[in-house]
């Protein structure tokens, strides 16, 4: 492969803060060389020369919570349709939950996954194994050699590891291996039969409610654990006010505890299921106006360690039912960016730490490389543009599941090329014409 | 919130005062004179189905389908004798919610239906939104019997009405809602309703039995039975539904009947002249006693039934007999 400079580039690279003009060679899919003057002779015939055209260019995003459907439910999602949707998305490294058909609870299965994977070969993908077998939260998998074979942690999916006993086990078992604990923190007794946020709204449709309290009572039980194990813990999408006050306070006293939140809980609230619009059913629930305020402020300081797409595809036949009976979640590996940038555009947080929660944050919670522009690091790379106006077409999604919420929704930031090891997997100018966006030239 | 008539339908007073909407899916969006243009219209139906010869020839020609996904004898037979009285063809469909997979009938059986062409149908399904759903997939006005526990506006409507026959504007009056505000469709229209109208709403219930955020509907909260009846014009009563009353949300049948049945000592509390309406079937001994609901002077009950079959007349009149009108377009 012909070594690639990518020039006249607004350089992102949040592990070593740096947000500059410069550019960055690439060469045997690695980064040669980074920085505001990279001294290349342009004239010479083997290097390719790309003009950024003054984008941002960034490390490949890492997503840290997506749900394959492969295997077991190929009609909504293949490791083919989700690396593609990935890649549309910026996305260059994958953390997938073991909620597939078998469940991802062996070791050989785990391995099936990697395999999988790597024959479709567009991103990284770095499989969760089951924390108990058949995801029942009652035995632990063989969480030893599911690490050897290159299980990032351990988790349950969308389910909570309810039982204290269990999950104190994990976390103790997985501080030895270690390798995080992932929760979905949600008690489930309280969320039994709940499928919107418990409040006016939900009142107002006749939905039963799950109460915003759901969440912070598992996490408040974990951070207990965590403090008689030492175990590493991270709670998946977090949602609520009380919930992100918790970890705050638990970061403070030292714990080791991260957690993530997806897009739909800083860029939506509750408000999103009126007229009973199941796309916007999420697990948990679309919270209120204050508690979607208090993520985007749990994202500005850093509570908040990561953005996650929460990539859930669903069929048609899943969503178009009464609201209670729809299966939650949304496709969000295509919306990640663009919506994650509305925090730019809103003044919440600046350009850099936004990058920094899609890409060293979950990177650095997974202990993975991933996420940076060093020299000699893996050439995964994103050139997006930050400000051009977007109106999201779920219709044009590559994934095969259509369920978002944002459809039709208008979005600031479009992604240009995504470069997975120096090969460019994703390229917007030989995608076939959007008809509903005027493009203009190039370099404009 | 909720679109309550047709999503995207702006309303047409272009002759002033007639129901500009598609589909009645529930009271909430309605306005002061869309519900007063109805139980004007239910008036004169009350009249006719007074007399010896009860039919009249509006919905000639019309085929009006019965869609019901949930048990229900009364609301049914309401719709069905009102279709007919006005000269409409009713069918009858029963779907037992326990014999299909979930929701997806649901869209299908609806589009099967579509195909027949029917000019309205009257759906009532288990779950919050369905009929909703439904509307969305079908060119014909779509009428809610009562989804789940979010709404059931022709109750409402007749609640009004037979409230309206006796007292005269409901503006001013108050009306104390009791039992289980939680699950109820009947208690949350009828709210809607109410606050419109200008009466003033007061829900009674244990705590367990009312949904969070009732107090932003612009209603008083009482769990004292007594306090919230004190010099209330109307008293509601609410179905508790026999699986709640066994420790799940109340303790026992006796203890709830001790603190929420309505008996005449509680009904002291209230205005002399205060009526007592009930949307039935009722649970004597456990919401209400018997003694209570068969006193003639007091009773609205009896009454409620016979304005059901008028105002479901006026609502299907409305939405079924001028499909011709531009209001009517298919989206």
């Amino acid at each position: 492969m012909r070594p690639t400079l990518y020039k006249n580039a607004r350089l992102l690279d949040p592990a070593a803060r740096l947000d500059s003009k410069g550019a960055l060679l690439v060469r045997d899919g690695r980064v040669a060389e980074v920085g505001p003057a990279v001294f290349v002779d342009a004239i010479q015939a083997d290097v390719e020369v790309i003009d950024c055209g003054g984008r941002c260019l960034a490390p490949g995003l890492v997503d840290m919570r997506v749900q394959t459907r492969e295997p077991g439910e190929e009609h909504m999602e293949t490791m083919v349709s989700l690396q593609a949707a990935a890649v549309a998305g910026g996305v260059t490294t994958l953390a997938t939950l073991p909620n597939t058909n078998p469940i991802i609870d062996d070791v050989s299965l785990l391995e099936f996954v990697e395999r999988l994977a790597q024959e479709v070969g567009m991103v990284n993908v770095h499989p969760y194994a089951a924390a108990t077998k058949g995801l029942k939260g009652e035995q632990m998998t063989e969480m030893g050699m599911l690490a050897e074979s290159g299980a990032v942690g351990f988790t349950d999916g969308v389910k909570a590891i309810a039982d204290a006993v269990v999950m104190r086990r994990l976390l103790s078992y997985a501080s030895m291996v270690g390798r995080p604990v992932i929760q979905h923190p949600e008690e489930p007794s309280l969320a039994r039969e709940g499928c919107a946020n418990e409040g006016e709204t939900a009142t107002r449709l006749g939905l039963a409610g799950i109460p915003a309290c759901a969440e912070v009572m598992m996490i408040e039980r974990d951070l207990s654990l965590v403090r008689l194990t030492r175990g590493r813990y991270h709670a998946a999408h977090v949602s609520t006010a009380v919930a992100i006050e918790a970890i705050r306070r638990a970061k403070a006293e030292g714990l080791e505890v991260t957690c993530d939140t997806a897009p739909h809980y800083f860029a939506l609230n509750e408000l999103a299921i009126v007229d009973y619009r199941t796309f916007a059913r999420v697990s948990p629930p679309l919270r209120s106006e204050a508690d979607r305020r208090a993520v985007a402020a749990g994202l500005a300081d850093g509570t908040i360690d990561a953005i996650a797409s929460d990539h859930a595809p669903q069929d048609q036949d899943s969503k178009r039912v009464p609201f209670a009976q729809a299966e939650p979640g949304v496709v969000g590996l295509e919306t990640l960016l663009p919506i994650s940038l509305g925090l730019v555009h809103d003044g919440t947080m600046a350009l850099l730490d936004v990058i920094e929660r899609l890409t060293t944050g979950p990177a650095r919670i997974l202990g993975l490389e991933a996420g940076r522009l060093a020299v000699g690091a893996w050439a995964d790379l994103v050139l997006f543009e930050p400000d051009r106006a977007v109106r999201i077409d779920a219709s044009r999604f590559r994934s095969k599941s259509k369920n978002s919420p944002f459809d039709g929704k208008p979005a600031q930031g479009r992604v240009w090329r995504t470069v997975y090891r120096g090969r460019t997997v994703f390229d917007l100018d030989s995608e076939p014409a959007d008809p509903r966006s005027r493009r203009e030239p190039e370099h404009a | 919130m909720t679109s309550a008539i047709a999503p995207g339908t702006a309303p047409d007073r272009s002759d002033g005062s007639r129901y500009p909407y598609r589909h009645l899916l529930g009271i909430e969006g309605l306005s002061r004179s869309d519900i007063d243009f109805l139980l004007d219209r239910a008036d004169g139906f009350v009249e006719q189905n007074r007399q010896a010869d009860k039919k009249s020839t509006t919905l000639r020609g019309r085929t009006l389908i019965n869609l019901f996904f949930e048990n229900s004898t009364r609301t049914r037979t309401s719709f069905e004798l009102a279709g007919k009285r006005l000269g409409g063809d009713v069918i009858n469909m029963s779907v037992s919610t326990s014999s299909i997979k979930k929701g997806e009938t649901l869209i299908d059986t609806a589009m099967t239906l579509n195909a027949m062409h029917p000019d309205a149908l009257v759906v009532r399904h288990s779950e919050s939104g369905a009929v909703h759903l439904l509307a969305e997939k079908v060119n014909c006005s779509v009428i809610n019997a009562g989804d789940g526990s979010h709404e059931h506006p022709t109750q409402a409507l007749l609640d009004a009405l037979a409230i309206r026959r006796r007292k005269g504007p409901l503006e001013g009056l108050e009306v104390a809602i009791c039992g289980d505000v939680s699950h109820s469709r009947v208690a949350r229209s009828n709210i809607h309703l109410l606050s419109i109208m200008g009466a003033r709403v007061r829900v009674v219930a244990p705590p367990t039995l009312l949904p969070s955020g009732i107090e932003r509907f612009g209603v008083e909260v009482h769990h004292d039975m007594e306090r919230g009846l004190a010099g209330c014009d109307i008293v509601m009563m609410l179905r508790l539904q026999t699986e709640r009353m066994k420790g799940s949300f109340v303790p026992s049948i006796r203890e709830y009947f001790r603190y929420y049945g309505l008996d005449h000592e509680k009904l002291r509390a209230a205005k002399p002249d205060a009526l007592i309406m009930h949307p039935g079937p009722m649970n004597r001994g456990v919401e209400i006693d018997s003694v209570v609901a068969d006193d003639i002077d007091r009773s609205l009950i009896r009454e409620q039934v016979e304005m059901g079959v008028a105002v479901r007349m006026a609502v299907l009149e409305a939405l079924v007999s001028r499909q011709t009108e531009p209001w009517a377009k298919n989206q």
